[in-house]
């Protein structure tokens, strides 16, 4: 059977910020995720985390390296056109959800969709299509400050769908909820994942990052890949 | 930019934001701080309002100049007798055949000597010498020449003007203003009536109901010059005076020439009073107030920037993390100031449209409280919004600049 096919592939992909002193925040590091892939990335704070998120995606260019999204080596796009391929294949998943405070749910999903060129009348019937999935069907209409932490993270993964993304990049994304919202949040995670959607969760939490199907550490910068004791899976990164 | 990658052999298709989603965006950006966007666009308010109303009112003031200044005024020539100014013992200054001098001047239309008689104190005008007609009414008696008639543009109620055969006879004939011919029981010329001046009868030759010029003559009898020197003399020191009905354009010609072409041998003796220059009436309009009000509106559109500018630039602060997520979602660095030069410069033309409208409120008040014909030119009226998005635009740039530069990676930190 032949594995299915990488979204994001590292080829030694490092980067160092020039200083002066220059810091190594990532060493050139091997990782291929392949679609359908629940994959998670721990680490304590300061290690690293955050710059693989940002070289992941696609808010930093690596310094060293090719990254391979889609099979687009990005190192060649110009500016614009990372933005764009960002806008259009990665849904971003934060910590602080960054909702728009004035904008109903429906609104701020729609906004995933301004820059990418989906037309206005299609906005509103894929956002609440997106809201639908992640369960807030009965609040399409409030406003975030409405709504509970484990709701505002629910609109804010239906923002990440809406773009109809090729990967759902999730940064501590139950950082901020209660362990009940957590929960929620993290069984959506696990349920978006079944139904084949790509993920990786960027957390220093263990237990969430128990949830993936595979877990790759990463420390001072070095990126290490763990067999998983209890799910082995077949198609482990070659590297 | 195309964004065509032969390596990978796809199509990365580019960001866009569209005018429409570009304005959405910026109205929700506005709005989400309502209070704030009104303070901040009041500077904007103050300084268009201030600036249509300063244009406003010059217009205003100007027409009613020009309202002053019409095609009347403007071929009007008045040449006063000021001989006994120069010499003591100098007799009146219009000759006798001051009419026909001056009318051999090119450009003149009608022209004449006018002044009014001093009567003694127990000398009236009266219907009747006796009778119930016999009380007298206080009514000026004017001695005008034909011409001095001809020249005010009478339109008469009945009867005709009387001529220079009247003129030259010294007829005792009279036309009164409609009024007098009312206060006197004068109905009809049917009748052939006759007014006493004194005890002097004159024939009625026309009642006049209304003049362009000399309204004195509507409230008057007046009676040939030559009749009027005959029964009471010459006119007194300075009474006299010549009214001249000019051709269009004539007339500051004919003030020029007037006064050697009526007495050469003592021109001085005459004054010609030409019509207003009208460049001088406009420059005096446009004047030094008016530029120190332009200057406070420019004053306030420069607060009025500043504000905008010092708003925004907060809102570019706090609204770092939205930057961020703006960015995240394929927003390239130019849509971001794109976003908020349009906020910016919306704010600034909403600014500019309720300064228009204020100012333009100011100037029909202030119209109104005058009695004035408020007047606002058109084009400062579609100028002051387009300033105020100027502003706005203007204002904005450095924020958006800043916003622009704001790394996405940074801004999503928390």
């Amino acid at each position: 059977m032949t594995p299915p096919a990488p979204v994001m592939e590292f080829r030694r992909v490092g980067l160092t910020y020039p200083g002066p002193p220059p810091v190594r925040a990532l060493c050139p590091c091997e990782l291929t995720v392949r679609h359908g892939e629940f994959v998670a990335v721990v680490g304590p704070s300061g290690s690293g985390k955050s710059t693989f998120l940002n070289v992941a995606g696609l808010l930093d260019a690596p310094t060293e390296g090719t990254y391979l999204l889609d099979g687009i080596d990005t190192a060649a796009l110009s500016d614009g056109d990372r933005t764009a391929l960002r806008g259009r294949r990665i849904g971003f998943v934060f910590q602080a959800f960054h909702l728009m405070p004035h904008r109903s749910a429906t609104e701020n999903v729609m906004l995933s969709m301004v820059y990418s060129a989906v037309p206005r009348a299609e906005r509103r019937s894929r956002a609440r299509e997106a809201l639908a999935r992640v369960g807030l069907a009965h609040r399409v209409d409030a406003l975030p400050g409405r709504l509970s932490g484990g709701e505002r993270q629910r609109v804010a993964i239906a923002r990440a769908l809406a773009g109809r993304p090729s990967l759902l990049l999730c940064d501590e994304p139950t950082g901020n909820l209660d362990s009940g919202n957590a929960e929620t949040v993290l069984a959506l995670l696990g349920e978006l994942h079944a139904s084949g959607m790509t993920v990786v969760v960027i957390t220093h939490d263990r237990e969430v990052a128990a949830r993936a199907g595979r877990t790759v550490t990463i420390r001072d910068g070095l990126l290490a890949e763990h067999p998983r004791d209890t799910a082995p899976r077949a198609e482990r990164n070659p590297a | 930019m195309r964004s065509r990658r032969p390596r990978a052999g796809r199509i990365v298709e580019p960001s866009r934001l569209t005018p429409r989603d570009a304005l959405s965006e910026a109205v929700a950006g506005m709005l989400q701080r309502p209070g704030r966007s009104v303070l901040t666009a009041l500077g904007t308010v103050l300084g268009v309002g201030t600036f249509v109303a300063v244009l406003g009112l010059t217009a205003t003031t100007s027409s009613r100049i020009d309202s002053r200044f019409d095609l009347l005024t403007a071929t009007e020539v008045t040449v006063e007798d000021i001989a006994q100014e120069q010499d003591e013992f100098a007799g009146p200054a219009f000759p006798a055949d001051a009419d026909a001098r001056i009318g051999r001047l090119g450009g003149v239309r009608d022209a004449g000597v006018y002044w009014t008689v001093r009567l003694g104190p127990d000398v009236t005008v009266r219907a009747a010498p006796v009778g119930d007609g016999a009380d007298g009414v206080p009514v000026d008696v004017v001695a005008a020449s034909p011409g001095a008639l001809r020249a005010a543009v009478p339109r008469l109620a009945q009867g005709r003007l009387y001529d220079e055969f009247a003129s030259a006879k010294a007829q005792p004939v009279a036309v009164v203003g409609a009024s007098v011919a009312a206060r006197l029981g004068i109905t009809t010329l049917e009748t052939r009536p006759a007014v006493f001046i004194g005890d002097e009868p004159f024939v009625v030759a026309g009642i006049v109901d209304d003049v362009e010029r000399r309204p004195d003559v509507l409230m008057s009898v007046s009676v040939p010059r030559t009749t009027a020197e005959r029964m009471w003399g010459p006119p007194g020191a300075g009474d006299a005076r010549m009214l001249v009905a000019t051709e269009t354009g004539a007339a500051r010609q004919i003030a020029h020439e007037a006064a050697v072409a009526l007495r050469p041998d003592h021109p001085e003796y005459l004054k010609a009073v030409p019509p207003p220059d009208p460049r001088a009436l406009r420059a005096d309009v446009t004047g030094d107030l008016d530029q120190l009000f332009l200057l406070l509106a420019g004053v306030c559109l420069v607060i009025g920037a500043v504000g905008i500018a010092n708003t925004t630039l907060v809102a570019v602060l706090e609204r770092t993390g939205e930057i961020g997520l703006r960015r995240a979602l394929g927003a390239r660095a130019r849509h971001v100031t794109v976003q908020f030069l349009t906020e910016s410069g919306v704010l600034g033309a909403v600014g500019g449209l309720v300064g228009t409208a204020l100012g333009v409120c100011t100037v029909v008040g202030v119209a109104l409280a005058r009695d004035w014909t408020p007047v606002v030119h058109p084009a400062a009226v579609v100028a002051a919004p387009l300033i105020g998005l100027g502003t706005g635009v203007v204002a904005g740039l450095y924020p958006a600049w800043r916003a622009s530069r704001v790394e996405p990676a940074e801004a999503l930190r928390h």
